[in-house]
């Protein structure tokens, strides 16, 4: 059995607009150890989705399909029940570290309360865990800190704390969504080179939410490529980059800055995302592709396995050999 | 904390000064002074009078003259009721204001924060509905058309309290005049809770909280609680000192021998020194009260203790 298996999973908003369709029939499995890394740009519902998992959607978002932990649909349970899985077995890293703690507990109320609660442990030996934590993600001086309020640290201690209670209870699945775009270029490499060595310590399976490719390069061995609240491609990590098929999937690519190349212009995909509550008809990426045809306006294009390589699926009418070509031509 | 705390008493001298000599030149500067009656005092008399009370010495002696009383604790004797000292009229006067005042303001706290937080909790609930409804009711309407209500359906229609007068702290008494402030408070404590804490629910740290499996119970009483009360102590100061200047009016409603009756006698009396008196007792209320407000601010947010 898949320690985590989404199956279908769509999101939706009620709003005065009517109904908002964030997420759409989102599939993947997760095994233990393994990393997964859901790529996109803000409003593609990377977040939305792994918010479903948690049971944390604002109070007037709805689910629908599965989200099997070890067979249990975390979906459909009760609050309790859930309450018992998440921050124990899942737990859950937040984008800002600066918002994301409480401004009036101290780190260590905030780290024993998950012990406590889900270990049975007194107060002292929670305490004495959560130091061994703090010090695991090099948090310098940790005895004498934990006793310190958030504000008293800088962002990037911020978001080691975040990490370090979200592991307190060594869950199997620990979701990190953006946890380094808040921080600056020098902490972000010290803080996935942590996520790296933690899974390696605790075999945690992680789910890497970001919109930064070089993240995802560095850490993930399946990659989701979402835009429009539906998945574009999905697939190994290598072959979804040494080969992209899709065409925003090779848009991202391109818009990366590199250092390599002449010319100081950023290279961007022209328009933006679609109006969720108005979904376009067909691809929702149509609108903003190089490679659009009259059918893509109109149809859909299903999530199939690509003909260039099986262990890749993609949502595109157009062949993934051509655009391949086209690309390494223009690379050439 | 304790340094913070010294400070923050350090920086009331100041504005108790000013607050007490803008006062005594103010009521100085008012036409008339306090033996002008119907019937006429003879020149001799008046002279007498006035030298008594200082009256005819230059104003800054007289001013030194009531400053160095002040910094003794004597409020100095009322120029009306012959044999009674300012002191003794307050000794009498606020432990029936303190009563009903603080008294109320403490009910209307703790009913106020709970309503805040159950409405807060079940928004669009019945609770949320009677919290929003005594929200408008008491900002609606003013506490001189509330207080006449309730007399006249308590007292008039049921029978079942006294309409006003005050007898030794006897409870009956006392009901009517702690409904009417306590509602008036409740109306804003409820209001300000409740949109705090819909508020701090909706922050990020609590997403966390919800993210460690934590229960509703905890998240509300040891995450959402601490920030939620920051704006209601901040009401609670300005909601003390109007309880004050509102028992002008509630005491006149009520006919309690209270301070606020006692202003209304002394301004109309052009009683000088009771004015005086009380203006300055009102005004180091307020300042402590506001000492207070920044020191419950101190102890629930950690970012404020320097």
């Amino acid at each position: 059995m898949s320690l985590l298996k989404v199956r279908n999973l769509g999101v939706q908003f009620q709003t005065n607009d009517g109904i908002v369709s964030a997420v759409n029939g989102v599939n993947f499995e997760l095994e233990r150890g393994q990393t997964l890394g859901i790529v996109g740009e803000s409003g593609s519902g990377k977040s939305q989705t792994v918010l479903a998992l948690m049971g944390l959607l604002a109070k007037n978002g709805q689910t629908n399909g599965e989200a099997l932990y070890k067979g249990q649909n975390l979906l459909s349970m009760s609050a309790k029940e859930l309450n018992g899985i998440r921050g124990d077995r899942l737990s859950m890293i937040f984008q800002d570290p600066m918002t994301s703690l409480n401004p009036y507990l101290t780190v260590e109320r905030q780290m024993t309360e998950v012990l406590e609660l889900h270990k049975g442990m007194t107060r002292r030996e929670a305490k004495k865990r959560a130091i061994e934590l703090l010090e695991a993600v090099r948090i310098p001086e940790a005895a004498r800190r934990i006793d310190m309020y958030p504000h008293e640290f800088s962002g990037g201690m911020r978001q080691r704390v975040m990490i370090a209670m979200a592991l307190l209870c060594e869950p199997e699945v620990l979701i990190a969504d953006e946890p380094t775009t808040a921080l600056d270029v020098t902490v972000q490499a010290q803080i996935l080179q942590l996520l790296k060595d933690l899974q390696r310590d605790f075999g945690t399976a992680i789910v890497m939410i970001t919109h930064d490719l070089g993240v995802v390069a560095g850490l993930c061995e399946k990659v989701l490529v979402m835009y429009g609240g539906r998945v574009m491609e999905q697939g190994d990590a290598d072959s979804l980059f040494y080969r992209a098929s899709h065409p925003y999937t090779i848009g991202l690519l391109g818009a990366l800055p590199r250092l390599d190349h002449d010319g100081s212009e950023l290279v961007s995909i022209p328009g933006n995302p679609p109006n969720m509550a108005q979904p376009p008809k067909g691809c929702p990426f149509a609108e903003r592709c190089s490679h659009v045809s009259n059918r893509c306006a109109t149809e859909l294009p299903p999530l199939m396995p690509a003909e260039h390589d099986g262990r890749v699926l993609r949502a595109c009418h157009k062949s993934a050999h051509e655009l391949i070509d086209i690309r390494e031509v223009a690379h050439a | 904390m304790w340094s913070y705390t010294f400070r923050r008493v350090l920086m009331t001298i100041p504005t108790l000064l000013l607050v007490v000599t803008v006062c005594y030149l103010m009521l100085h500067a008012t036409p008339g002074g306090p033996f002008d009656g119907e019937r006429k005092l003879s020149a001799a008399v008046l002279a007498n009078l006035q030298a008594k009370y200082h009256l005819d010495l230059p104003l800054w002696q007289q001013y030194l003259y009531y400053l160095k009383s002040l910094l003794e604790g004597d409020l100095g004797a009322s120029f009306r009721y012959a044999d009674w000292s300012v002191n003794d009229l307050v000794a009498k006067a606020l432990p029936v204001s303190l009563a009903i005042g603080g008294g109320s303001l403490l009910i209307s706290v703790v009913i106020g924060v709970g309503l805040g937080i159950l409405s807060a909790l079940r928004q669009n609930s019945l609770v949320d509905y009677l919290v929003m409804l005594i929200g408008n009711i008491g900002s609606a309407f003013p506490s001189f058309v509330i207080g006449p209500v309730l007399i006249m359906v308590f007292a008039i229609w049921f029978k079942w309290l006294p309409a006003g007068g005050w007898d030794d702290f006897k409870f009956a008494y006392m009901v009517l005049p702690m409904a009417l402030l306590t509602f008036i408070n409740i109306s804003t404590i409820g209001r300000v809770m409740r949109g705090s804490l819909i508020e701090v629910l909706n922050s990020n740290f609590i997403r966390t909280a919800r993210a460690k499996g934590l229960g509703l119970s905890t998240i509300v009483f040891r995450h959402a609680l601490k920030p939620a009360l920051m704006p209601v102590v901040s009401v609670i100061g300005p909601l003390a000192i109007s309880s004050i200047t509102a028992a002008v009016v509630t005491e006149s409603v009520f006919s309690l021998p209270g301070i606020g009756k006692l202003i209304v006698n002394g301004a109309s009396n052009r009683d000088y020194t009771l004015v005086l008196g009380l203006v300055v007792l009102v005004t180091v209320v307020a300042v402590l009260l506001n000492l207070l407000v920044d020191l419950a601010y101190a102890l629930l947010d950690p970012k404020i203790r320097y």
